[in-house]
Order: C-alpha cells, then structure tokens, then sequence
C-alpha cells in the first residue's frame, strides 16, 4: 500500500503508523522518520514551503515506486507539507514496512535521500536576519551516490 | 506554451507563470533559456547562472539539450530544497 499526501495540515506519526499496518500481521517492522523545523538557535521564526502541484506528487510517486522496487515491502507513507511553519512543526513523514527491519531501514533512507533531491519543494526563512530562500546543499546530492 | 516559475526565480522574474509564443528558432530548453534572457533585466538577473536552474517539461526533469517542440509546460526554478 503507497500512501502519499501533500498538505499543509499537520499529521499524525503514530495514527499513520496505525492505518499503513491496518491490520497486515505478516508486517515485521516499521521505519518511521519525521522532519521538523529548526529554530537555528532561536534564530528562526518561521519556515514557508512552496511547491509545484503536480510535479511534486509525480516525483513522489515515483520515487515510491523505485522503493518498492528495490525492497519488498508492505506498506510505504509519505507526507509533506507546504505553507508557513513555525519551529518545531513537522514538516515531513515517511513510513516503511516490511517484513524485516532491514528492508524498512533502507526503504525510508531512500525515499527521504530522493525526496530532499527530487521533490520540488522550496525552504524560505524568516528570522532575524530577514527572509532568505534556502541554497540546495551538495552533500544532499552526495546522498544519492551510494545508492547506486 | 505556459512558463511557470517557483521560489526565487519567480519572485525576480516577477510573475509565478506566463504564456509565451516563441520564434521558430527557439527548439530546446537551452535556446528557451537565452531567449528568455533576451526579454529583460528581469530574466537575465533570474537565469544568471545555468547551474541554479532547474527545468521540467511537463513535469518531468528536462536537460538543456531537451527539445520543448511538444512542451505545453514548462517549468523553471532553482535546485530544489524540500524534507
């Protein structure tokens, strides 16, 4: 089951960690990772997420497929949201399942590696210093080198 | 063709998105790119440095060489930083 949203409402790790086992006992494990705002040391005071509606859940899907290509799962989430968030919110979640732990682990290291790399979305900060769009970083792309 | 840009692209640009109609000359992304930067200031200051650009045609990720001959959408932004 690949489940993928792009919202700008909160979600909810533990009740999406539920609904993607719904009730498949053969599921052994479950990866959950959740991104969240950073403060920077209290520097920021807000984050605002733009994105490219229907490219964004294009890539998403993809990338889900070539997960679910490499390993066999049983169950995939993504979540990401958009629009104006504060420090501490939570700005993205991916759930793999498997049969065993280690099918989940890479599962959702992989999505999160093309996500960051693929996914249109943009970061732009308010904070002290004003307003700034965040640079893409080369270790991001680097990330995606070993899974080749 | 529809133009639609994202982040800070399209705030220098000024505009999200646009219709253009382009000389018959104009054929792959590289060629988009060099006539846009022909239109003003404005496009010149956004598509400054080739390598912060990224383009989707029709929502998949296009390279300079693509050809935009049966394009409908193309996109232009920078190096995207989601997660």
């Amino acid at each position: 089951m690949i489940n993928i949203r792009v919202q700008s409402e909160a979600f909810n790790s533990a009740a999406e960690g539920e609904n993607l086992r719904s009730g498949n006992l053969d599921i052994g494990a479950t990866v959950a990772f959740t991104g969240y705002v950073r403060s920077e040391e209290n520097s920021l005071t807000s984050m605002t997420l733009e994105h490219y509606p229907g490219m964004t859940e294009k890539q998403l899907d993809k990338i889900a497929a070539q997960a679910e290509e490499r390993w066999p799962l049983d169950g995939l989430t993504i979540i990401h949201r958009y629009g104006k968030l504060l420090p501490g919110d939570p700005i993205v979640l991916v759930i793999a399942a498997s049969r065993h732990r280690a099918h989940a682990f890479s599962a959702a290291s992989f999505v999160m590696d093309f996500l960051k790399s693929e996914a249109p979305f943009w970061k732009k900060e308010d904070g002290k210093d004003g307003t700034k769009w965040i640079a893409a970083k080369d270790s991001d792309l680097n990330a995606l080198k070993h899974w080749d | 063709m529809t133009l639609v840009y994202f982040s800070w692209i399209r705030e220098t640009i000024g505009k999200s998105e646009e219709e253009i109609i382009l000389p018959l000359d104009v054929t792959t992304v590289s060629g988009l790119i060099a006539h846009l930067k022909s239109l003003g200031e404005e496009y010149q200051a956004a598509l400054a440095k080739p390598e912060l650009l990224k383009i989707a045609i029709d929502q998949e990720y296009a390279g300079p060489d693509n050809s935009i001959a049966s394009a409908s959408e193309i996109a232009i932004f920078p190096p995207v930083t989601g997660g």
